[in-house]
């Protein structure tokens, strides 16, 4: 009986115990160790990009003086005269990425489809597996494949049909030698195809049962549930993988470059060749002399750093838009 | 006994320690064309020579003269030659010259891919120039069928394949079409990466010889080493004394030869279109470069030593790896410079 009048009621246990936990208890409870942990991880990602970008435009100073705006609409690049203009190379960049889209975003969601919905279990876990191989194929095997293997193909069984059909199109138009904007689409596309398929495939893995359950008890048939039902309800994590197979394509160097054909020039048709940003610098930053040369080079690489920027904005503009539209109906 | 185990081990690594400082290690980096051969000069000296660890990273020309000039590496190598401009900002930022020194010897070539012709077709300078200037746009163009007789040429364009990436054999090609035509040199020059009137680019010597390989009509140019450990046919070119040269590595040293009697001191020469009845036209040195002053003596003495067995020794290695080797009065005019060196 003493012993209960002695001790304090439990609320009050508590509250003095909270106010003499030292800092180093109070991590060891766990919550605020978390917390400082997690926002460190946060925020080295912020800094590492913040410094990037710092450096990228302290090293690319004398450029920026010396051409100006001029850099981003002009087309000659010429190491030898000093004369640098990046138009060719922001638009090899962007054509290659988004025609690699076009051709890999359809098959790539497709496929996630039919191994999430519709194969059966084992041929499912098979075919993801070697996708997933596929992600893992170093870039340099792609271009070697594309050189040895797509290009050939390309010139003499995918362009004289396409050129025969379709070839009054200005974008089809003119001498096919292998490399061009095409060849390289397709290398990326076959590259960024494993991406779109084995992340959109788990998305709609992780859609709820209850989901189909429902669509189904109303009768509705098995493509009817898929489309209807599950595909609106993992939409977002499926643009998700999109963006990310476009910031792969956007930097991709090595396959890039060995199938474009590494032509600075900007050509209306897509069978001509071309060049990228990230094909230039990885071209031509080892060997460049003189300060003004390799400050353009670095200015490139902010170029492209604020080319993907403004994808990403837009992308992220157009998920907003769909956002409002889905909650105005 | 256990202290007075540590005590053994404390004096022997003592003992150990000086031994250690007399370990020298010569950082060098650069030309990649040239990687084979100081890495096998490496390993050579390393075995001759215990004290002595001399590593050479092949990161190309640029990034060779960039890391010499800023002294970041004790020698840097290079297959074009500085500029004046280069020079001078290397001195402002190091305080003492840079000097060069041929190592060694290299030449490029021309290949070709033309449907019905299996023989390895003769060009004259100015053919090569116009082709790549696009101003020779068909194979049976009358500059390239009269160095041809018997040939019978197609009409069909030419399509005209170049390297992509920054290069010695881009600079050293350019440089004998500049020789060759005045057009080129006033509108295109010579440089590792050029501002190209025509062509497709190819990374690499593998890249320009599987466009030529895969495409109808072609042509390209790619290293003489590249093309001999592929068994690769090339073309002949016409030299200055007006012979259509095969290249290999004797026809690449006696353009080194030829150039003997205009070698100016400081060795930055082109012997592109080099005087010589068996001189082959498209040849250039690769260059070791080394400051004239050193804060390090013994780092110094070292390098010295090195380049003089390269120069020396050394040149017998060059040949099982492709390299033509230098010839012996460059190589005494070499020996003769490496004495102005400030250690």
């Amino acid at each position: 009986m003493a012993s209960t009048a002695t001790t304090p009621p439990p609320s009050l246990v508590v509250k003095d115990a909270r106010e003499k936990l030292s800092l180093f208890e109070r991590l060891k409870k766990g919550d605020e160790a978390t917390f400082l942990v997690t926002f460190a991880s946060a925020l080295s990602i912020i800094v590492v990009t913040c410094l990037l970008v710092q450096h990228l435009w302290i090293d690319s100073v004398l450029s920026r003086h010396a051409f100006g705006w001029k850099f981003l609409h002009t087309s000659t690049w010429d190491p030898v005269a000093d004369q640098y203009g990046a138009l060719p190379f922001i638009y090899g960049t962007v054509v290659t990425s988004f025609l690699a889209l076009l051709l890999a975003v359809p098959v790539g969601i497709g496929a996630a489809i039919f191994l999430a919905e519709l194969a059966p279990r084992r041929l499912s876990n098979v075919l993801t597996f070697m996708i997933e191989l596929l992600a893992a194929v170093p870039s340099v095997i792609y271009g070697l494949l594309g050189i040895f293997v797509l290009l050939p193909i390309l010139r003499d069984y995918v362009v004289p049909p396409l050129q025969k059909t379709l070839g009054f199109l200005p974008i089809f138009k003119g001498a096919f030698y292998g490399v061009s904007y095409f060849s390289a689409a397709c290398v990326l596309a076959i590259m960024i195809v494993p991406f779109i398929v084995s992340i959109s495939r788990e998305v709609l893995l992780a859609v709820p049962q209850a989901q189909r359950e429902a669509m189904m008890a109303l009768g509705a048939t098995k493509w009817d549930v898929t489309w209807k039902s599950v595909v609106p309800y993992a939409q977002r994590g499926m643009i998700g993988s999109v963006f990310l197979a476009l910031a792969r394509a956007l930097g991709e160097t090595m396959a890039v470059t060995m199938v474009i054909g590494n032509v600075p020039a900007i050509h209306a048709s897509l069978l001509s060749p071309g060049y990228t940003i990230a094909a230039v610098i990885a071209n031509e930053f080892t060997e460049a002399t003189g300060d003004l040369y390799i400050s353009a080079l670095i200015e490139l690489a902010l170029v492209l750093f604020a080319v993907t920027m403004i994808i990403n904005a837009i992308a992220r503009l157009l998920l907003l838009g769909m956002k409002s539209q889905e909650t105005t109906h | 006994m256990i202290r007075r185990l540590m005590l053994c081990a404390a004096l022997t690594a003592s003992a150990a320690f000086p031994l250690c400082a007399q370990q020298v290690n010569i950082t060098g980096a650069g030309s990649t064309f040239a990687a084979p051969l100081y890495n096998a000069w490496a390993n050579e000296y390393a075995k001759l020579h215990p004290g002595t660890q001399i590593n050479y990273q092949s990161i190309g020309s640029g990034g060779g003269i960039r890391q010499i000039s800023s002294g970041t590496v004790d020698f840097g190598g290079t297959d074009s030659p500085m500029n004046d401009k280069l020079l001078a900002e290397a001195k402002q930022k190091l305080g003492t010259d840079i000097l060069h020194f041929p190592v060694a010897l290299g030449g490029v070539v021309p290949i070709h891919n033309i449907p019905g012709v299996s023989k390895d077709l003769n060009f004259t300078g100015a053919a090569l120039a116009g082709i790549y200037l696009g101003k020779i746009t068909k194979w049976n163009d009358p500059e390239i069928a009269k160095a041809n007789p018997g040939v019978n040429l197609p009409g069909n364009n030419i399509v005209v394949c170049h390297r992509s990436d920054s290069s010695g054999t881009t600079f050293i090609w350019a440089d004998f079409l500049s020789k060759a035509s005045a057009d080129w040199k006033n509108k295109v020059g010579a440089a590792p990466s050029l501002n190209w009137p025509v062509g497709i680019g190819g990374k690499g010597n593998e890249g320009v010889a599987g466009f030529v390989r895969q495409t109808p009509n072609s042509i390209g140019y790619v290293e003489l080493i590249y093309a001999v450990q592929n068994k690769m046919t090339y073309g002949q070119v016409q030299n200055s004394a007006g012979k259509f040269i095969k290249a290999d590595l004797n026809s690449v040293t006696a353009a080194a030869a030829g150039a003997v009697k205009a070698m100016p001191a400081d060795f930055r020469v082109s012997i592109t279109g080099a005087p010589g009845a068996t001189a082959y036209p498209v040849s250039s040195f690769t260059w070791m470069l080394v400051p004239r002053d050193m804060k390090d003596k013994t780092k110094g003495a070292t390098l010295k030593a090195f380049l003089i067995w390269g120069m020396t020794e050394g040149q017998k290695f060059a040949q099982p790896l492709s390299y033509a080797p230098l010839p012996r009065p460059v190589v005494e005019k070499e020996l003769a410079a490496i004495k102005t060196l400030h250690y």
